[in-house]
């Protein structure tokens, strides 16, 4: 997208005010700052609605490492990115919900959980708590905005999809079912404009307290055999087919086994 | 029966002499185990009669059984009972405070994420012996209608539940995280559980959990795979959570919402609980959902990587009318799965394998078509929910593994089935 199209797109009344809440990534091999894989998702949702005016926000400080990683989300296309200052360690919520609720866009595109501090995914949640706005998570796409409705796609695991609708102002989280963004190109991303707002700040007092360390290897549950005596124990560890419960239908006719066949599938609900 | 043990030297010296006609109906009467292998000697030392060990089998001939699953005719039937009732009741009828869970119950069953974290909400309540906690469930109805499994049958005092919330109505079902929400609120109010605990799995108590959190402006454990006593900590407990993309592990004091990771504790295995029922005073306030659920999309289950699909139809060396078992996977709705020799033989793409050397399939019901169940195939159908088999073989490991097997042919069973599920959907059709 170059800068002229979005010049056009911005008279228009239809608009749709799009903001994307984007934060620093981490690479999970090297620990480089990087556009965050997540908001890089939701960047590329935005960028395919059709008639938005998308902007771009971020909280925290700007620093050579930052800079980069943010470089990497104007290098989709996008001509200017807000920086709401902020040191490190501070609770951004505040700052957000202040920012979000004076410019009050129609959609607000987060990433489900950060790759830095925390990750715990709260901030959507908090935002949308504070500004009173209905959340969706997990999208896969929007389908369509109309009339203040968007009709939204919600990526269920096994790779189901639900329609969901819901009234705007809303906020939404993309993961990794929503489309895989697109590059980030140089020159964009070196042309494009971090403008530096300045905000109200809030310590996060709680976050200094913790024990912070590397992930440590989960330990693997044992099969835990409960048995008295080594018969059983030999068998537990030698058991090839469990089971055995399972009922067997000899001597039906085609028909006979359809139903049943049929019928566990109905219980277990996997036929549309 | 009396504890007292009476003797009968006559059938004790029949058991002794294996030439006699009543020999082997005497020993199955006493029990054989029970001439005393071992005895606490007059000095406390330990005595053995090696003589009194084993059972003479049908040939005359004496045999040990080391394993000790024949030792003692009259030792089976009682280990039988216990293993029956070796589950612990408890009932807590005051408990000091309560220990709220959310379990996702997909499909109207318990997963292991919640039976673990049931697990961990007895680790809470359990920790002060003399003031026992008690685990509360709240359970949205509407889950479980989906599966047509009844709430009894979940098995929640089992996994370790003491008083349950079952919430009704059709507000809950789908995806209705306001109206569940307002729920949990109203819990709140009325039950002020000392802890909240959700599973932190996606689009289930993930995404509750937060909005919970979120609501009653407590920050969250997220991620929680570990909690350890601390005297220091206001709750009484630390927690372990992974933090940053799962990259670095957080321990803080344990707050009053968590989340957690599954495997964050084991299971309930030796208790039973009541999962009395308990009731909200006030009904719920209506409530203005501004998130409407339009339902599930038809996605193309060819599409779906085989494992994450939730229904397999497998092919195997059995099938010989391909087209035929593509057509009712088309039907069925099912992602297509085969055994390594339809892989092999060109019929199926290599992807499409299931097995030690293929994918490690985590299906809700795996359908396999004309395949033995070799073991390599077997590994890699080991977390399907429910497997079911359609063999000409009735002897083959496949039917020994499944939840239902049909003997009979392949592909006139996959066309009765094929037939009666579109006759169902035109009957659906008609209806509406
Ligand atoms: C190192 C190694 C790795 C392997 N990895 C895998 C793996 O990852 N996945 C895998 O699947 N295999 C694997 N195998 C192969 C595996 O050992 C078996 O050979 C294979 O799984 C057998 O496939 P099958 O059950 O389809 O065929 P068969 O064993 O030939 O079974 C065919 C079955 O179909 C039934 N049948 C025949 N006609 C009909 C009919 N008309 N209607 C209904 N039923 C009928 C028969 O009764 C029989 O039970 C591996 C082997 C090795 C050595």
């Amino acid at each position: 997208m170059r800068p002229e199209v979005d010049e056009v797109k911005k008279p228009k009344q239809s608009a749709l005010e799009v903001a994307v809440l984007v934060s620093v990534g981490r690479h999970p091999v090297t620990g480089r700052a990087r556009r965050a894989d997540q908001d890089a998702r939701g960047v590329e949702l935005a960028l395919t609605l059709d008639e938005a005016r998308v902007t771009l926000l971020h909280a925290g400080a700007l620093d050579e490492q930052s800079e980069g990683a943010l470089r990497g989300y104007l290098g989709m296309g996008l001509p200017a990115l807000t920086l709401i200052e902020q040191p490190q360690g501070a609770d951004v919520l505040d700052a957000l919900a202040g920012t979000l609720g004076d410019a009050r866009p129609q959609l607000v595109i987060a990433g489900e959980r950060a790759e830095q501090g925390e990750g715990s995914g709260m901030l959507p949640y908090l935002l949308a708590e504070r500004l009173g706005w209905p959340l969706v998570g997990g999208l896969a796409a929007v389908e369509k905005v109309e009339d203040g409705v968007a009709t939204l796609l919600q990526a269920l695991p096994r790779g189901q999809r639900r329609r969901l609708q819901v009234r705007l102002p809303a906020i939404v989280t993309v993961d990794a079912a929503a489309s895989a963004a697109r590059q980030s190109a140089f020159g964009p991303a070196r042309r494009g404009a971090i403008e530096t707002e300045a905000a109200a700040m809030t310590w996060d007092e709680a976050m200094p307290e913790w024990k912070v360390s590397p992930a440590r290897k989960r330990p693997k549950r044992l099969k835990i055999v409960k048995a008295t005596s080594a018969r059983e124990r030999f068998k537990a560890a030698a058991a090839k087919a469990e089971g055995g419960g399972g009922q067997v239908l000899t001597d039906a006719t085609p028909e006979q086994g359809a139903e049943a066949i049929f019928k566990l599938l109905k219980e277990e609900g996997v036929l549309r | 029966m009396s504890e007292i043990i009476r003797r009968d030297p006559r059938k004790e010296w029949i058991a002794r002499n294996r030439l006699h006609p009543d020999h082997l109906s005497v020993l199955a009467e006493l029990g054989e185990g029970t001439a005393a292998t071992e005895w606490m000697g007059p000095n406390g030392v330990i005595r053995r009669n090696p003589h009194a060990v084993g059972f003479v089998g049908p040939n005359g001939v004496k045999r040990i059984d080391r394993s000790g699953a024949q030792q003692g005719g009259h030792a089976a039937p009682g280990a039988a009972a216990q293993a029956k009732e070796s589950r612990r009741q408890v009932t807590i009828d005051e408990p000091a405070f309560l220990v709220a869970v959310v379990p996702d119950l997909p499909g109207g069953r318990l997963s292991s994420h919640d039976r673990d974290l049931l697990g961990l909400a007895r680790q809470l309540a359990d920790a002060d012996g003399e003031r026992p906690g008690a685990v509360l469930a709240v359970v949205f109805a509407g889950q479980e209608r989906e599966g047509g499994a009844e709430l009894e049958a979940v098995g929640l005092g089992d996994a370790g539940v003491d008083r349950l919330i079952a919430l009704d109505g059709d507000a809950f079902d789908g995806y209705a995280p306001e109206a569940r929400l307002a729920a949990l609120s109203a819990v709140e109010d009325a039950f002020a559980p000392r802890h909240w605990l959700l599973p932190d799995s996606k689009l289930g108590g993930a995404d509750l959990g937060r909005r919970l959190a979120a609501r009653l402006r407590e920050r969250p454990a997220t991620s929680v795979w570990q909690i350890e006593p601390d005297e220091t900590a206001a709750l009484g407990w630390r927690c372990t959570g992974r933090g940053a993309a799962g990259t670095s592990d957080i321990q803080r004091a344990l707050p009053r919402v968590v989340l957690a990771l599954a495997e964050c504790a084991e299971p309930v295995a030796e208790t039973r609980h009541a999962a009395q029922a308990l009731a909200l005073a006030q009904p719920l306030p209506p409530l203005l959902a501004r998130i409407e659920d339009l339902g599930p999309v038809a996605v193309d289950p060819a599409g779906v990587a085989l494992s994450e699909a939730e229904f397999i139809l497998s092919a195997g060396n059995g099938v010989k009318d391909w087209e035929g078992f593509h057509h009712a996977a088309e039907v069925l709705g099912a992602t297509e799965g085969a055994s390594r020799v339809a892989v092999d033989d060109g019929f199926m793409p290599r992807d499409r394998q299931v097995g030690a050397t293929g994918t490690w399939v985590t299906a809700r019901v795996y359908l396999a078509v004309g395949i033995s169940g070799a073991i390599q195939h077997l590994q890699g159908i080991q977390s399907c929910d429910k497997v079911v088999a359609i063999n000409l073989d009735p002897g083959c490991d496949m039917i020994k593994r499944a939840d239902l097997a049909v003997i009979g042919d392949a592909a006139s069973i996959l066309a009765a089935l094929v037939e009666k599920v579109q006759r169902q959907r035109e009957e659906k059709r008609d209806a509406a």
